[in-house]
């Protein structure tokens, strides 16, 4: 299935009987053994190994944990609990499930900002890139119905808000919410469902990176320099022992940040509400997704405003589906026909603002909309008083220290006993957060349409002729001092 | 190993294959899988609430004479049987050599505090030795051809003190760990 | 990509910088002076507090708080506070049987009449519920159910330490005042209310704020600095400076000596809290002590396993430009 020839031989009698059956080791060969993979590859490009460990992590411990899960609102949160508690290393399967989630998005989004900087979503890897948004996809619907599980008062009401998004399509959204949901509210019969999709949905992303795999091994690795290879002696070295020592030296690396996070830091990416078991009639003060979906929810909060015919729900929930999309279309949305943003100095500078405008949504979408982003800034409130003179609604400001509080409390003292008069400290306007959404919602999106043009207008530096040569090139500049062997 | 530079990696690479460096990392790669694997087959064994469900108190003075009662711990059924003098010395009088399982009826009893035995009250599991399924007694009205038990599975007949007589099981019904707390009250586990 | 670096680095210390700033309204929790010995890479509980810190939650808590995930098994765990090394089954463990055995449960199973009795408590059962269900706890609260208390220090910020500065936080008796609101009549008697005089709060260790004013405590509502919630609407002073924290439904439980311990610890309301503070931390996550334990040995096979990947990728490519 791949674009290079076969150096597979089949070496004894019972090899050659299985390999004009079922080629089976020849294709292990090509795939995962000798299959020429450049040689300048940089450690931003371990991440697909790690995710694989990733994924394989997370369907073995969350094949263990549905061992001993109960489906059911009366029995989930005691079940869990049970795991950490009664079952033999169930604490340990359990840390490593639910900090295996974030993991994995860590490094699916370093994944994906390496594609992005080294333009591997471009031709010929179209396919390669849309089959990996698609993954992507897949693991946020599987993390968002993951979290539900546990039935913790985050799950509970963060799974209430993210299905209400979906009431807010027009026409058939209440149906549809309805329709997903099993009923008026969530319950048991969503509990059940979303334990049954999620368990499946791990299997589908597995089929995914199967193709993604495939497609990855028709045109071969991109490279940071973006030139594709062109001889393969020269440009490449055999997949093992080559990259699977410098894959499984990441993986290792990856590991012990992972083992920080479950032995000594289990519950700092979780949400301590999430330990209340789920209650329906109270809402949590401060409700916010896993880290990993921060950005999409700040850009859903971001708008706040009608557009036309369109109410303010349903574009927040348009911007934030479309900040997918557009990665879907990334590949004709970039212009250049340079690759890699080595060698395009102005994307470049852009590419790290995008990295930072991503980060910074994810901090607005931690916050409350409503607190200011820099708190310094924000001058002193002032006191309002709201009172009633002859039958209408008044107030009186007093801004400034202690003597303003003095002045207000005696200009109450002043008013009549029937003017109701009441005290209230309003915050000086200020930059809020949702401000704040907004302008980086713009920036995202304006990233796109930025990749549009620039790559017309550019002017990208020399690339090197081949692989070979830019890896030399480098050799000689840093070992100008010791003789090369 | 080699120092020469070689363009011809796979050469090189077999050279390295010997290599200690090579050979540690791979056992040490190994031994941390086999650790974890052990932490993923750990699991399937019972957790601790389920073994902590595994004593039961039975009050024996409320069981008819003739009767028996069927309590389950942990999930497995056991039989308390209230034996009529007649069914005692029907167990007493078999010849334990004759026995497919040899065993007197003294030793499928325990004693009470006070060090007697107490033949009325047999205590046995409920499982048939052969394949599991649960007997039928007297509460079903067939106690098969030895007056225990019989089990309509594969036609396993146990005698009044649990002992297989006839059919296919290859041992008597155990005796469950058990121990008199007063003389009515006995508390078993597994 | 070094400018790459520089940004992330910074970012992410920015936004861990403001997550934790974003912590509601109420005083920041804080540990007991000399810390907690459970916290570290190897920290592990002190056994004797967790033994008080059981007794405060039997005698104290109890009575209105379940702890529905433990059992009194539980108690004779290995890492628990009354675990003995001659019971590796706790279930056996003759202190724990006794312990467990001072607790009359409703029997989860029926009896032969199939009604369900009372009996005292074996290791397998759960701790005792104080009421049938939540609606008899609410009923029986004031219309507050309190909270089970089996995760609680996971369940809230500040964890141990939030539980600590909470029971030991509540004001002195000395911020308090009477005052009357309406003076008594023939028909009624006069109306009283609980106000506190907030200018002679101090809270936590080093705070220097001063909030001038009075704080009105409504019936059956409780001031603490540590509870999240608003005082604004209960303050009586400038709005801008009304002291943190917020009201709850439970009054100060823990008064000096309200536990005899068995050990001759001093029960003062620090140590009390403290201890049960412990015993909540430990009931939270009992397998903490071995999960701490076997992150070092982790940690130290995984660093052991970079080091060869390192040398073994070194030779592997020793012969390679790239």
């Amino acid at each position: 299935m791949s674009g290079h020839e076969s150096s597979y031989t089949p070496t004894n009698a019972f090899t050659k009987w299985l390999d004009t059956r079922l080629p089976i080791v020849r294709f292990a060969q090509d795939t995962a053994i000798n299959f020429p993979t450049p040689k300048n590859l940089n450690y931003w490009y371990t991440f697909g190994g790690i995710l694989a460990v990733c994924l394989v992590v997370q369907i073995v411990t969350g094949i263990i944990l549905a061992m001993h899960y109960e489906a059911s609102v009366d029995g989930a949160f005691a079940s869990v609990e049970r795991i950490m508690r009664d079952v033999p290393y169930g604490w340990l399967l359990r840390y490593i499930h639910a900090n295996g989630a974030s993991m994995f998005f860590l490094a699916v989004y370093l994944h994906m900002f390496r594609g992005l900087y080294y333009g591997s979503y471009k031709a010929p890897r179209e396919v390669l890139w849309i089959l990996g948004c698609v993954i992507y996809l897949l693991m946020m619907a599987t993390a968002f119905l993951g979290y539900m599980l546990p039935w913790g008062q985050m799950s509970y009401h963060g799974a209430n808000v993210i299905t209400s998004l979906f009431g807010a399509i027009p026409l058939v959204g209440e149906s549809l919410q309805t329709w997903i949901l099993g009923g008026p509210s969530i319950g048991n019969q969503t509990l059940q469902r979303f334990f049954s999709l999620h368990y499946l949905l791990p299997f589908m992303i597995a089929g995914a990176v199967i193709l993604h795999v495939w497609a990855l091994h028709v045109p071969g690795n991109n490279n940071p320099t973006g030139v594709e290879v062109q001889d393969v002696a020269k440009d490449t070295v055999p997949f093992h022992p080559y990259y699977t020592v410098k894959d499984a030296f990441a993986i290792v690396i990856f590991l012990i940040m992972f083992a920080v996070f479950v032995f000594y830091a289990p519950n700092v990416l979780g949400h301590a509400d999430n330990y209340i078991e789920a209650n329906p009639l109270v809402t949590p003060a401060h409700i916010v997704p896993e880290w990993y979906l921060l950005p999409f929810y700040a850009i859903l909060r971001a708008i706040t405003f009608d557009l036309g015919p369109i109410p303010a729900k349903l574009l927040g929930v348009i911007f934030m589906f479309a900040a997918i999309a557009v990665l879907f279309i990334l590949p004709w949305l970039d212009t250049s026909k340079v690759k890699s943003m080595r060698y395009r100095p102005v994307a470049k500078q852009f590419f790290f603002g995008f990295v930072a405008v991503c980060l910074l949504l994810g901090w607005c979408g931690a916050a409350n909309p409503d607190d200011p982003v820099i708190p310094a800034l924000q001058g002193d409130p002032k006191l309002v008083v709201s009172y009633t003179a002859d039958g209408q609604e008044a107030t009186s400001e007093y801004k400034g220290g202690g003597e303003a509080y003095v002045d207000a409390k005696r200009f109450m003292e002043s008013l009549p006993a029937d003017s109701n008069p009441s005290l209230a400290a309003v915050p000086a306007p200020t930059f809020m957060f949702r401000h704040f959404s907004l302008i980086l919602t713009f920036c995202y999106f304006g990233f796109f349409f930025l990749l549009f043009f620039l790559g017309l207008t550019e002017k990208p530096k020399e690339l090197p002729e081949s692989i070979h040569k830019s890896v030399l090139k480098r050799e000689k500049a840093s070992a100008s001092a010791v003789p090369a062997e | 190993m080699t120092d020469t530079p070689s363009h011809d990696h796979g050469e090189t690479i077999d050279d390295d294959r010997r290599n200690f460096i090579h050979i540690a990392t791979g056992a040490a790669a190994f031994g941390g899988a086999a650790m974890f694997a052990w932490a993923a087959v750990d699991q399937w064994n019972p957790a601790a609430d389920t073994k902590a469900a595994s004593a039961l108190d039975v009050d024996v003075s409320k069981i008819p004479l003739g009767g028996e009662i069927r309590v389950l711990i942990g999930g497995k059924p056991f039989f308390v049987r209230h034996r009529t003098a007649a069914e005692i010395a029907a167990a007493d009088s078999v010849n334990v050599a004759t026995l497919r399982d040899p065993q007197t009826d003294d030793e499928r009893l325990r004693p009470k505090g006070d060090g007697s035995l107490n033949p009325a009250i047999l205590v046995t599991s409920g499982s048939c030795t052969h394949l599991g399924c649960v007997p039928v007694g007297p509460a079903q009205g067939n106690t098969g051809d030895f007056g225990g038990w019989y089990c309509p599975c594969h036609g396993s007949h146990y005698d009044t003190s649990g002992r297989i007589r006839k059919g296919p099981a290859p041992t008597n019904l155990p005796v469950p760990d058990y121990k008199y707390v007063s003389d009515s009250v006995i508390n078993i586990s597994l | 990509m070094k400018a790459f670096r520089i940004l992330t680095a910074g970012l992410a210390g920015l936004m861990i910088a403001a997550s934790a700033h974003a912590a509601g309204g109420a005083a920041h929790p804080h540990a007991p002076e000399e810390g907690w010995p459970f916290e570290g890479v190897t920290g592990q509980f002190d056994q004797a507090s967790l033994q008080r810190g059981y007794q405060v939650y039997q005698e104290v808590c109890s009575s209105c708080h379940s702890m529905k995930l433990l059992s009194y098994r539980n108690l004779g765990d290995p890492g628990g506070p009354f675990y003995d090394p001659d019971y590796p089954n706790p279930n056996d463990n003759p202190f724990v049987k006794a312990l467990a055995a001072q607790n009359e449960i409703l029997s989860p199973t029926p009896n032969e009449a199939g009604d369900y009795d009372f009996r005292p408590a074996t290791p397998a059962d759960r701790f005792r519920s104080p009421y049938p269900n939540d609606n008899a706890a609410r009923a029986a609260n004031g219309g507050a159910v309190p909270p089970d208390l089996s995760v609680i220090t996971k369940a809230r910020h500040g964890g141990a330490s939030y539980v600590y500065s909470l029971l030991a936080g509540y004001p002195d008796d000395e911020v308090f005042k009477e005052r009357v609101v309406t003076e008594a009549t023939d028909d009624a008697p006069a109306e009283v209310q609980t106000v506190i005089d907030t200018s002679k709060l101090h809270i936590g260790h080093g705070d220097d704020h001063h909030y001038e004013g009075y704080l009105i405590q409504n019936v059956g509502q409780y001031y603490n600095p540590y509870m999240p919630g608003d005082t604004v609407p209960q303050f009586e002073g400038d709005p801008r400076h009304a002291p943190p924290g917020g009201f709850l439904a439970m009054p100060p439980q823990l008064v000096p000596g309200r536990v005899e311990y068995s050990d001759g610890t001093e029960a003062t309301i620090e140590q009390m809290s403290y201890d049960v503070a412990q015993f909540l931390a430990w009931a939270g996550e009992p397998k903490q002590g071995n999960r701490r334990s076997l992150g070092l040995a982790v940690m130290v096979y995984l660093g052991i396993l970079a080091i060869l990947l390192w040398f073994s990728y070194k030779r592997i490519w020793r012969n390679v430009e790239h």
